[in-house]
């Protein structure tokens, strides 16, 4: 609708005409081109102008320069400083952390745990995103449609993002439990699994359900950025396509898919940056157990760091996850550069 | 140093006009300690010292606020305590340490009490005439560092047997007292929905705290995992979970979740800490004995983990509120202080003259009572690096549990890491 011009009372506002909605500058504002002025003179005011714009656009810039130095730049050449250091206990009491060069990274990648963690790290992450996706956007392809209690469904959908992450892990620990876990009863009583499969404790089972756990986590993000992109595509592009023969599997093929691949790469990247890191759900289901099954760098790093206190470890292998999460997101910037090219 | 010393003056005075008033009315419990405001303010009477701990669920909490005043009322001081939950202690210790914002009198977990010294942000507790005499061995050795006492623990727990009289009655069975006869008692045990025994054997520290007694008892020592008496232990686990006795679930239980195991009447037998007693108690119909951990072979000492707390007093710039932490720390563990303590929050006092008479007023704690002069503190061998060693043995069993190694080959490859 229309603004339309205030009705009497309101005197202090400016009469305007029925059905004009954009108000002009008045004459002289700043902005508008000063009238009048020529040569040099003009020329200096335009430099002394556009240096105080700049000046201006630098303190503009100023806090959110000073925030990403103090929150994101500190920590990080913090963390990568101490992975070369022996940072233990005493070095919060006595400052003294000597410098051990490339020592940490070194036990951290020969430990026998190394080769274990970062298959699980590449499994779980892997399985996680597949899983996610492929559920988060069928779910968001079969919300597209409107039927009846649609929006109500789709709400529902986001419950897993709003219960905390202790709550939902000790819930799923519970379900997932062996003897008396709901699942198991479930699957015993419809003579599925009446073996009683030890989902958390056996060492072939306990990543693949971690994996599940983590899955239903991420579907709400999945399903709701996806639903977004698909709100983005015009109706009539399908209209135009089904004119064409294209409908169902094609018409997703040929105009859901390519108008969506930007979305899409957003949420693959997202997805792989938050869960290559996923500590507290894996802590809170297994700890990393049994026989370090579901063992990731991301467990491993706090094991070190806050179980056995040698910091300078845990941030050695702390940055080995964020060197992969920035592998991750170059390859993500440089694909999102492509798209905007073409 | 003259300008400080005012000014503490000034605070000391500004402190002890509330308390005066207080005191005018009526409210100052003890009649026979010394009115806070009474003493000269020059020696630092009515100061108040900062107290940082972990009991922060009731009984527990209150149970130590009221011991905490008590003994800093006897110290003539007040107290301002703060009580965070378990996991965030050390992490609020070291970053207090950092910013040389510690507390006046700091609780630890025993284990925790080496690693935190050997930072040298604790005091020698000689410094204030504190000696570990007449306290079990195993307590006096997790609170000293590089020959020097630290810490004071007033009261200890360890594990013990628990058991369900109702279902070893009716089997007609006794408790078990050698592994031959757990192995056998707990598959006996182990019918429908019941398991014959229950621990709690998951990839962390409280998994390591539960395998202790059967790798010590059977002469197991952490220094080198790899020895036949460790794999024994292991591989006593492992026939107990082979014969259907224990749950795989054991695997990922907390105590915690053997003891709903226990109280749902799912386990005959678990091993277990006195801290359980009240969860059991409430428990309707549940009828249970407390023996001790089987040994390997019969008449065998057991070696049980000690458990609880340590009190500290760490370096801090006030030498006066430092003394009168100390008075706090050695009145905490006075006897009388050690039985009150232990009656009203399950533990056992660490005085060994005391055990005697303290089992005799309860049966269920007098098998955790006998454990103790013979137990062990975790961190007694090997100091601030327990924790490399409590991965290791956890990795350990874990491993032959799961069924990846043999006891043997796992406690060789969890040792050479």
């Amino acid at each position: 609708m229309a603004d339309r011009p205030p009705l009497s009372g309101t005197t202090h506002a400016i009469p305007q005409p029925a059905g004009s909605t954009r108000t002009r500058p008045p004459a002289g504002a700043p902005g508008s081109p000063p009238a009048g002025d020529q040569g040099e003179g003009r020329r200096a005011g335009r430099r002394s102008l556009r240096r105080r714009e700049r000046l201006a656009a630098a303190a503009f810039l100023l806090p959110a320069a000073a925030y990403m130095v103090l929150f994101f730049g500190y920590p990080v050449v913090k963390n990568f400083l101490m992975s070369f250091q022996k940072y233990s206990t005493s070095t919060f009491y006595t400052g003294e952390a000597p410098w051990v060069g490339l020592g940490n990274y070194r036990s951290v990648v020969h430990s026998s745990v190394f080769s274990k963690a970062m298959l699980n790290t590449a499994l779980f992450t892997v399985g996680s995103i597949v899983g996610q996706f492929v559920i988060g956007l069928s779910l968001a392809l079969f919300f597209r449609r409107r039927f009846p209690l649609s929006g109500v469904l789709r709400s529902l959908l986001l419950l897993p993002w709003l219960i905390p992450l202790i709550v939902s892990g000790a819930v799923w620990r519970w379900i997932l439990d062996k003897d008396n876990g709901a699942l198991n009863r479930f699957l015993a009583g419809v003579h599925l699994a009446p073996g009683h499969p030890g989902w958390l404790v056996t060492t072939s089972l306990a990543l693949v359900a971690v994996i599940l756990v983590n899955i239903w986590l991420g579907i709400p993000f999945n399903a709701t950025i996806l639903y977004g992109g698909l709100q983005d595509i015009p109706e009539e592009l399908y209209e135009a396509a089904s004119l064409d023969g294209a409908t169902g599997w094609k018409a997703f093929r040929y105009v859901t898919w390519p108008l969506l691949r930007p979305v899409v790469s957003v949420v693959l990247v997202l997805g792989v940056v938050y869960t290559i890191k996923v500590l507290d759900i894996i802590l809170g289901l297994t700890n990393g157990g049994p026989a370090h099954a579901t063992e990731t760098i991301a467990t491993q790093s706090y094991h070190l760091s806050f179980q056995q206190f040698d910091f300078g470890q845990g941030a050695a292998l702390g940055n080995i996850l964020i060197a992969i999460s920035l592998l991750f997101s170059v390859v993500y910037l440089r694909a999102n550069r492509r798209a905007v090219d073409e | 140093m003259t300008r400080s010393r005012r000014t503490r003056v000034a605070v000391a005075s500004a402190l002890a006009l509330p308390l005066a008033l207080a005191a005018c009315g009526g409210s100052s419990g003890g009649g026979t300690q010394p009115t806070a405001g009474g003493s000269s303010a020059a020696g630092g009477a009515t100061t108040t010292l900062r107290v940082l701990d972990y009991y922060n669920n009731d009984p527990g909490k209150t149970v130590w606020q009221k011991a905490l005043e008590g003994c800093a009322a006897q110290a003539g001081a007040k107290i301002s305590r703060e009580a965070v939950p378990g996991a965030s202690l050390i992490p609020k210790v070291l970053q207090q340490a950092s910013s040389r914002t510690l507390p006046d009198l700091l609780m630890l977990d025993n284990p925790d009490l080496q690693q935190i010294a050997a930072t040298g942000a604790l005091i020698p507790l000689d410094q204030f005439g504190i000696t570990g005499d007449g306290f079990a061995k195993g307590v006096v050795d997790a609170s000293t560092y590089k020959g020097k006492l630290y810490g004071l623990q007033p009261s200890t727990n360890t594990i013990a047997l628990i058991y369900n009289k109702d279902i070893l009655d009716k089997a007609g069975v006794k408790p078990p007292t050698t592994w031959d006869e757990l192995k056998a008692t707990a598959k006996q045990l182990t019918k429908g929905g019941t398991y014959g025994f229950a621990v709690s054997a998951p990839a962390n520290y409280e998994g390591t705290w539960q395998f202790l007694p059967f790798m010590w008892t059977n002469g197991g020592d952490e220094k080198d995992i790899n020895t036949p008496q460790v794999a024994q232990a292991v591989q006593l686990w492992v026939d107990l979970m082979k014969d259907g006795s224990l749950s795989k679930s054991a695997l990922n239980w907390t105590q915690a979740d053997v003891n709903d195991q226990f109280k749902a009447g799912k386990a005959a037998m678990m091993i277990n800490g006195p801290w359980q007693f009240p969860v059991l108690d409430a428990a309707k119909g549940l009828n249970y004995g407390v023996a001790q951990i089987p040994a390997p072979k019969a008449g065998e000492k057991v070696v049980a983990p000690l458990g609880g707390e340590t009190w500290t007093v760490p370096q801090t710039k006030d030498k006066d509120k430092q003394a009168l932490a100390a008075k706090v720390v050695q009145c905490l563990n006075s006897d009388e202080s050690q039985l009150n303590l232990a009656k009203q929050n399950d533990t056992i006092p660490t005085k060994t003259a005391l055990l005697a008479s303290f089992s005799s007023t309860n049966p269920h704690i007098k098998a955790f009572a006998d454990q103790i002069p013979t137990a062990r503190a975790r961190t007694g061998e090997l100091g601030a690096d327990w924790p490399k060693a409590a991965t290791k043995i956890y990795t350990a069993f874990q491993a032959a549990l799961t069924g990846q190694t043999s006891a043997a080959d796992a406690v060789k490859q969890a040792q050479n890491g």
